[in-house]
């Protein structure tokens, strides 16, 4: 993290990021690659997951494989109810002295959509116990009002679901949530496949975007999260310049006056 | 004898011992990982003094890559 505060830093809880990208460590064919993807994204903060230590065989520790500059967001993906959501998020926690938390709490083993109802519950418990909740829902105005009401440091709407690469699928339900909710810090998270989805996601005016398959899955992961990087900031730039209306029909650019006969 | 569940697997111990025992005899490096003692977790520097008790159910987690699900 640099000290530089600028407009365009991305702020959560008073913490300062100057990238608007943050990924996951899921799914690479290697740490190599892993970390070659991390450095090309320029992102700063990445997301890992909290599961049971193998008491069968000795584990180096992931973590040892990040770049120890990075912010980790450690998240309560596998979840399936509040209260496990709420236990895996007090482990990490104790293990990583971090407030950070990444709520996810699914609903269902087939889409990974979220439960909303246990995720809102899960949010109420930790936010009461001092964490920077940052909950995983769906798409939808109402659950994002509540997830604010409860306290969420930011909330994260799915663009898609988690993995598919399908880009935004409700681009209306974004952009209502941007506009009634001008003060929160919106994350998009999951679903975006290549860099055009996230520039879209960031067109509607998300603040920053969540991403593991599309950068994890791409033949070539540097070359994605580098693209990733300029996607962002590109989505982000067009959002702020306000883009022109759309029209069904053609608006000449030229002159109308002196053409010759 | 005591008899506890660490990860959902049953461990049996000769003589009584305490959390930081148990996480030595597991062999465990014992940085960054945390665990919970029947659903409440045990901050570190309870562990030497956390005796347990027979049907203890002990989870230790530490973290993965992961991103999403």
């Amino acid at each position: 993290m640099k000290e530089k505060v600028s407009s365009e830093s991305l702020i959560i809880a008073g913490r300062v990021f100057n990238s608007r990208l943050i990924i996951g460590t899921g799914k690479y064919r290697s740490y190599e690659e892993m970390r070659a993807a991390h450095v090309a994204s320029g992102a700063e903060m990445v997301t890992v997951a909290v599961r049971r230590v193998p008491l069968d065989r000795s584990s180096e520790s992931f973590l040892d494989h990040l770049d120890p500059a990075l912010q980790i967001l450690p998240n309560t993906a596998g979840c399936y109810s509040a209260e496990d959501a709420v236990r895996t998020a007090r482990l990490a926690r104790e293990a990583l002295q971090t407030d950070l938390i990444k709520l996810e709490v699914i609903g269902d083993q087939t889409t990974l959509f979220p439960d909303n109802e246990q995720t809102l519950e899960a949010a109420r418990i930790l936010v009461k116990e001092g964490f920077v909740v940052l909950p995983y829902f769906n798409d939808d105005l109402i659950m994002a009002k509540k997830l604010m009401d409860a306290g969420c440091a930011g909330i994260m709407p799915l663009a898609a679901p988690i993995g598919s690469g399908l880009g935004v699928q409700n681009p209306a339900n974004l952009r209502i949530m941007r506009e009634q909710l001008p003060d929160a810090t919106i994350i998009v998270d999951a679903g975006v496949g290549t860099a055009s989805d996230a520039a879209i996601a960031m067109e509607l005016g998300a603040d920053g975007d969540l991403m593991n398959t599309a950068i994890a899955e791409a033949v070539d992961p540097a070359k994605m999260g580098a693209a990733m990087k300029l996607a962002i900031q590109a989505g982000r730039l067009a959002y702020q310049a306000g883009r022109m209306p759309k029209r069904l029909y053609a608006s000449a650019s030229s002159p109308l006056q002196g053409v010759i006969k | 004898m005591v008899r506890v569940y660490v990860n959902g697997e049953a461990r049996e111990f000769s003589s009584p011992l305490s959390l930081a025992q148990l996480i030595t005899e597991l062999d465990l490096p014992p940085a960054r990982i945390a665990v919970e003692l029947n659903r409440a977790v045990v901050r570190r520097n309870d562990w030497n003094t956390t005796e347990l008790r027979d049907d203890d159910r002990i989870e230790i987690v530490h973290f993965v890559g992961g991103g999403q699900g």
